[in-house]
């Protein structure tokens, strides 16, 4: 499976070094590495939930108890989370480490996900959440710390989105 | 049995965790019995306070965490059932208040009053500790037996579709946001002392 295994541990790593201690993720092609480590990581609590929404509602808890989290998942699942994105994390002033694969981007050969890559940059920005490319490896380590520092600092949702380039070898 | 008899019941053991409720008339029952700042009424998101509740108590593995939920809310998020059951924290313990109906919003009846059964689908989810409490004795009960057997525990208690008269809470969302947290975090800090 071509998902690099490089830049999902530059990724693992950069989260490590933000502290992160939950994960939630629900499993994606592009995210493998990234839940395989989580899961190997015995100071990494991986939470696997059966649909996004629920990652808001427990990132919600531990930020509200002082833990950082990151929550992981497609772009078809930050579709599936908005609701809780609006209701609970704007409302409530919730920060959100989002990191997103963005699939149905250009290079996808998977008709079925082309529909959520067009609408995923829209909706982020129709909801005020800042965005972040991943592209390129060295670029990992910096935006991923920045983009927390936001979220802590405006106590709102920033997302990343991981591209095709980092995420997959052809 | 009435909700806010139910509560009342329990309200000592309340009182002395940390509670996450669902919005409308739990939060306002609870609220009116006495607030404290170790309760967080979750006004929206509806299915998400069990979510909370997990992501605290996996945050606060030394703390009680209970959840009061209701069968509107938690049916908008069945999975929440097994993915506490898949992790199983020892210090979570999920009350839903079954009134068959969602009274807030002009009292249209769930499924659980045409036989859904929210503490069977808890069981077959793999919540290792089920127990259904229909008076505010057995409630108390119920939740005495959790605490006690330090298993993660969901009770169901079916109550009467009845609310209070005003949803008015004193009490600012984001007040009772930055409440909380400041709480959670003397908690933290107590323990790490």
């Amino acid at each position: 499976m071509p998902v690099s295994v490089t830049n999902s541990k530059l990724i693992y790593d950069a989260l490590k070094e933000c502290d992160v201690k939950i994960m939630s993720a629900l499993p994606e092609t592009w995210l493998v590495h990234l839940i395989r480590m989580a899961d190997d990581d015995p100071d990494m609590t991986l939470v696997r939930i059966a649909k996004e929404e629920e990652a808001v509602g427990i990132s919600a808890g531990a930020h509200l108890a002082g833990v950082n989290s990151a929550l992981l998942m497609q772009n078809h699942g930050f579709l599936a989370a908005i609701n809780p994105i609006v209701s609970l994390a704007l409302l409530y002033k919730i920060p959100l480490l989002l990191l997103i694969s963005y699939r149905g981007h250009m290079g996808e050969k998977d008709p079925w996900q082309t529909q959520g890559g067009l609408a995923t940059e829209p909706i982020l920005r129709a909801l005020n959440i800042p965005i972040w490319h991943l592209n390129t490896p060295s670029d990992i380590h910096r935006r991923l710390k920045d983009a927390q520092t936001l979220a802590h600092a405006s106590l709102h949702p920033v997302a990343i989105l991981l591209s095709r380039e980092l995420m997959w070898e052809e | 049995m009435l909700r806010s008899d139910a509560l009342q019941a329990i309200y000592p053991e309340l009182q002395e965790n940390i509670v996450v409720t669902i919005m409308g008339a739990v939060a306002v029952e609870l609220y009116t019995l006495g607030h404290r700042h170790s309760f967080f009424y979750l006004e929206h998101a509806m299915g998400l306070a069990s979510s909370m509740g997990l992501g605290i108590a996996l945050s606060l593995p030394a703390h009680k965490v209970i959840v009061l939920d209701g069968d509107g809310s938690l049916l908008m998020n069945l999975g929440t059932l097994s993915t506490m059951a898949r992790y199983k924290p020892e210090n979570l313990l999920h009350i839903v208040f079954d009134n068959e109906s969602l009274l807030s919003v002009g009292g249209f009846p769930t499924a659980t009053a045409k036989g859904t059964d929210l503490a069977g689908i808890a069981r077959s989810s793999g919540i290792p500790n089920v127990l259904e409490a229909h008076t505010p004795e057995s409630l108390k009960e119920a939740v005495t037996y959790a605490f006690a057997s330090n298993t993660l525990t969901t009770i169901v208690s079916k109550v009467e579709a009845i609310g209070p008269k005003s949803f008015h809470m004193d009490l600012p969302l984001l007040e009772n946001r930055f409440q909380f947290k400041r709480y959670l975090e003397s908690l933290k800090h107590a323990s790490a002392s």
